[in-house]
């Protein structure tokens, strides 16, 4: 009992300490970090393949964890970010956004509200994260009332139903008619977006919009590995394993498909906003099925039921597709050999490539279903510790037996 | 003594072929009541109207005294039934619970082939029949407000394990246990939603003398140990006629005979139905 103590209590240690330095990594890239040219890409590489993270991790849930194969992610995302950029956006600004919709239904921006009782950097901060809630439980809403008919279909058909109800959502939100509250097909602009997110102490600004990121992201990963790990999350596998067996052992098969499909739409929908934020203008056409697909992808490449490799897979998929692989467009190589044939496109052709052979190849992904560990980091640090201690003390036995001998 | 299940003229009909027809039987508390019968006479579409798998064109089914499944011929069904008595629940209404809820009031089932989750360890196993009678909610759940839930249900599971004699195994995948076992750890996932009534589907399938004859033992054996009341479906004649109480015998979904092994055993209509009858030609 004592050494298992011990393994997790390392276990925890590593993962705090390993949390913290990507807390100060992320708030040092925003305020110590000087603006080169590397600089300029892994910075936001890094915060969308965070944002994509959790995406990731939250389809994981759905498709991985609880082998219900569902394509909706893309509308989720855009409802969560368009609630969260319509009540951001600050009142002074309607008029220009809202151009052909004189100035819009919503007349109040939430974390402005919020500014005026607690000062502007604590009141933006605050009311950031209260809408970041709202757009997830919007999300969450719209997956409770679509989930009531599509959960009761199986496989391939609870795909196309819940692809169609994406492609819905998106041509709902570009409708002339609720134009007053999602500007049309136009885009929503000028919301509070992580730039916005700063700390003013003593006339010195901080900023605080990539930390403010992470942690939210972490947050909600965590909150995900928490429900896989409890008791529900266990009912969840089950149903992936044996639909038959689990409704046998009284498991209720609708209301457990139901828990899954509004957690993980919930976090889709902060995923949107996030996206919204990062993007800092939204459009209801940028959401469509491919970047389902994508998000697939890299659920996929990571390891179905992985969310270590969910996380994983998604800032390596982010990387390459930003920044590794955008030589491949550039019409030369490092910018010494002309390739004729790398031109624009040429990238997505490369990557259509690489996707194939890791799925017919790799199929289980990066990790498969298994996870990255702290307890088992911390299980392995003490194994060599305990190693070191056995044999400094073997060493003094045989000193001592030495001693003894002579 | 009272009675566990009733099951009343129960038929089942899938199209035009009717694979159970007006099957009635009473399981008594505490006893071993068997269903056996040759291939393809519809044992396990009877146990699939009894758990709620199907739910039963016509007939009506009480566990504990109270209606649990009660149907009639509806819509097409109407006029291609071909069972009897599809009058007879007309102006009742119709109650089709699905199997989780019947699981919750006390029944629980193995399969015909062995369905044991099989990512998951065998301890994972019994621990998530234990999740349907926790009383924690999702949110609790995710927060760890259920700790001492938690905590209660895995000692409960970690007892289980003991006294079945798998708790060496706890930590391997369930799939990777030899087939004997294999069966009793469905057997103990089972006792792990706290069931009344057992429903075993050929627990004795495909194991040899020496597992059957340890089988038998273990199944009387639970039912002192967790006051059980067990029905099963078997074709091993020895082990059904060692351990069972009573036993009802269908051919071609219809009942052919019942009453205590000995009076079975001599029944004309069952060893016909077993052996064939010899046609006279000439």
């Amino acid at each position: 009992m004592t050494t298992l103590n011990k393994k997790s209590k390392t276990g925890r240690y590593i993962a705090i300490l390993c949390l913290l330095l990507v807390y100060v990594l992320a708030y040092l890239m925003d305020n110590v970090l000087p603006a080169t040219s590397f600089t300029l890409m892994l910075v936001p590489v890094l915060k969308k393949g965070a944002i994509y993270s959790l995406l990731c991790v939250s389809m994981n849930l759905l498709n991985g964890f609880t082998g219900l194969f569902s394509l909706g992610q893309a509308g989720f995302m855009l409802i969560g970010g368009y609630t969260y950029a319509a009540l951001t956006i600050p009142a002074a600004q309607h008029d220009a956004v809202y151009q052909y919709f004189d100035g819009g239904a919503i007349k109040f921006s939430i974390p402005e509200i919020l500014s005026g009782f607690l000062g502007n950097s604590l009141g933006t901060i605050l009311g950031v994260i209260i809408t970041l809630i709202i757009a997830g439980l919007f999300a969450a809403i719209f997956a409770a009332l679509i989930g009531f008919p599509v959960l009761r279909l199986k496989s391939d058909y609870l795909a196309i139903a819940t692809l169609g109800f994406a492609e819905i959502i998106r041509a709902f939100f570009q409708w002339e008619g609720l134009g007053v509250i999602t500007n049309g097909s136009n885009l929503l602009r000028k919301y509070t977006s992580f730039a916005d997110i700063e700390l003013t102490i003593g006339g010195t600004t901080i900023e605080l919009g990539t930390l403010f990121l992470f942690v939210i992201v972490t947050l909600c990963i965590a909150v995900i590995v928490l429900l896989i790990n409890s008791s529900y999350g266990r009912a969840l596998k089950s149903i992936r394993d044996d639909e038959v067996a689990a409704e046998a052992m009284g498991i209720n098969l609708f209301k457990h498909k139901m828990i899954s499909f509004i957690i993980s739409s919930f976090f889709a929908g902060v995923g949107g906003a996030l996206l919204a934020m990062f993007q800092t203008t939204i459009q209801a056409s940028a959401f469509k099925s491919a970047m389902t697909y994508e998000i697939l992808l890299m659920v996929v490449i990571g390891g179905i039921g992985s969310v270590s490799g969910s996380c994983i897979a998604s800032f390596l998929y982010i990387a390459c597709s930003e920044w590794w692989l955008r030589f491949l467009d550039s019409g030369s190589l490092f910018g010494l050999v002309n390739v004729p044939f790398f031109r624009d496109g040429f990238r997505k052709v490369v990557f259509s490539v690489v996707i194939m052979i890791i799925v017919l190849f790799f199929s289980k992904g990066i990790m498969g279903d298994k996870e990255i560990s702290f307890k088992g980091i911390g299980g392995l640090i003490n194994r060599i510790k305990n190693k070191k201690k056995k044999a400094v003390t073997a060493a003094a036995n045989a000193g001592s037996e030495e001693g003894e001998a002579k | 003594m009272n009675n566990v299940l009733h099951v009343e003229n129960v038929t089942m009909q899938f199209g035009g072929v009717v694979a159970v027809n007006n099957l009635s039987l009473d399981i008594p508390e505490h006893q071993i009541v068997a269903l056996i019968g040759p291939n393809g006479a519809g044992k396990t579409t009877a146990f699939n109207c009894i758990t709620g798998v199907y739910q039963p064109t016509s007939g009506l089914v009480q566990f504990m005294g109270k209606p649990m499944v009660r149907s009639h011929p509806t819509g097409k069904m109407k006029k291609m039934y071909k069972g009897a008595n599809g009058e007879l629940y007309k102006d009742q209404s119709a109650i089709s619970p699905t199997p989780d809820k019947i699981t919750q009031l006390g029944i629980a089932r193995t399969f015909q082939n062995i369905r044991l989750w099989k990512s998951m360890t065998v301890f994972e196993n019994v621990l998530i029949a234990k999740h349907m009678r926790a009383k924690q909610n999702v949110l609790s759940a995710i927060f760890r407000g259920n700790a001492k839930e938690e905590k209660r249900m895995r000692e409960e599971t970690m007892a289980l394990l003991e006294e079945q004699g798998l708790d060496k195994y706890k930590d391997e995948l369930a799939t990777s246990l030899p087939y004997g076992l294999q069966r009793r750890l469905e057997i103990a996932r089972a006792l792990a939603t706290e069931p009344k009534l057992l429903l075993l589907d050929e627990p004795a399938a495909g194991m040899n003398p020496q597992e059957t004859q340890e089988l038998a033992e273990f199944i009387k054996q639970i039912r002192e140990e967790y006051d059980l009341t067990i029905f099963l479906i078997e074709h091993h004649m020895d082990l059904v006629m060692k351990i069972s109480d009573y036993i009802y015998v269908i051919d071609f979904g219809s009942k052919i005979a019942e009453g205590v092994p000995e009076e079975v055993q001599n029944n004309q209509r069952v060893i016909d139905a077993y052996l064939g009858v010899a046609e006279d030609d000439e």
